[in-house]
């Protein structure tokens, strides 16, 4: 691989698992959010409401590991290269 | 592509990272990935051997490994009955829970046991999901299964669903069939790949106890992508039928 794809590679590989992380870091900090607000007004549903809101995390989380797919593909399987 | 500390010492010996080399084996001219083989019949082996162990001597008041059977086919169940309805859940629990168990075990599987004591002449013993072909296949088969749910119970009407609400929506139903097994097999095989590189690069840098707490999410990752997969394939299907 020359230099300059490899460089491209590396830092598109960083971007795209960075921008990935920010939408459902913002999601998930919601979602996450409107449970402790759910659980604090109604404490005896606190296990439905976990069980939810792990199901949904990691929903939100399967978009950043798109973002981390697109990156483990430019570093270890790069069609450039 | 790694730097050079990956594939160093002794430390690493235990995680370290290969990915993209498999253990090829040529068979009837089509190029297999050993590793995943060995290590998706081991999960075979021990789904049965648990079933076996479940069903023999069965009484009519459960204990020991017949009890513990038991909830798991009741947790498979509840998977199925919450997205298809009391109508339609009775057929699909067999697809359901099959999918949820196997891919549990196959994570499971690459997270608690050590497979880096069993030396390969190439590539490494880890969880079959972590092969993008195992998540794809299984995603196809999830596609196949709503595809046959449709057309079983609506016949040729079940196309009538692409054009509703409007027809000008017809391109967007289309793609929908495309992304659905794309997104639920990326979804899998990123989850666990990434916690196997993230324990392995951390083993790297720090070979003591800090990876441990990330192993331990593994592990618990492992067990809601298996649930993930299932209760996405079980809505998909329940779409189908509805």
């Amino acid at each position: 691989m020359d230099s300059i794809t490899s460089a491209a590679s590396v830092i598109a590989a960083g971007l795209s698992i960075g921008l990935a992380a920010i939408g459902p870091g913002i999601g998930q900090g919601n979602a996450a959010g409107q449970a402790v607000e759910g659980i604090a007004r109604q404490p005896e549903v606190e296990n439905k409401i976990r069980g939810v809101l792990l199901l949904s995390l990691a929903f939100m989380e399967a978009l950043t590991i798109y973002g981390l797919v697109v990156a483990l593909a430019l570093l270890f399987a790069n069609p450039f290269a | 592509m790694y730097p050079e500390i990956f594939y160093s010492n002794t430390f690493t010996l235990l995680a370290e990272a290969e990915v993209g080399k498999h253990f090829y084996w040529n068979i009837a001219g089509g190029l297999v990935h050993g590793q995943v083989i060995l290590v998706i019949w081991f999960v075979f082996t021990i789904l049965i051997v648990f079933s076996l162990l479940g069903t023999a001597n069965a009484s009519r008041i459960p204990h020991g490994w017949q009890n513990f059977m038991e909830a798991t086919v009741d947790f498979v169940t509840d998977i199925a009955k919450n997205q298809l309805g009391e109508s339609f859940y009775k057929e699909w629990i067999p697809f359901i829970g099959t999918l949820f168990l196997f891919i549990f075990g196959c994570n499971w599987a690459g997270a608690v046991i050590p497979w880096k004591l069993i030396e390969l002449p190439e590539g490494e013993l880890a969880a079959p999901t972590n092969d993008l072909n195992t998540t794809v296949a299984l995603a196809l088969l999830t596609s196949l299964a709503y595809f046959y749910a449709g057309l079983s119970k609506k016949g040729i009407g079940y196309f009538k669903r692409y054009i509703q609400p409007i027809p000008l929506l017809l391109p967007i139903n289309i793609l929908e069939d495309f992304t659905k097994p794309l997104s639920l097999s990326f979804r899998l095989f990123g989850n666990v790949l990434a916690d196997e590189i993230t324990v392995s690069v951390l083993t790297s840098l720090v070979p003591l106890v800090i990876p441990l707490p990330i192993m331990v999410l593994g592990i618990f990752a492992g067990s809601v992508q298996a649930l993930i997969f299932s209760t996405l394939a079980a809505a998909y299907i329940a779409e189908a039928l509805e």
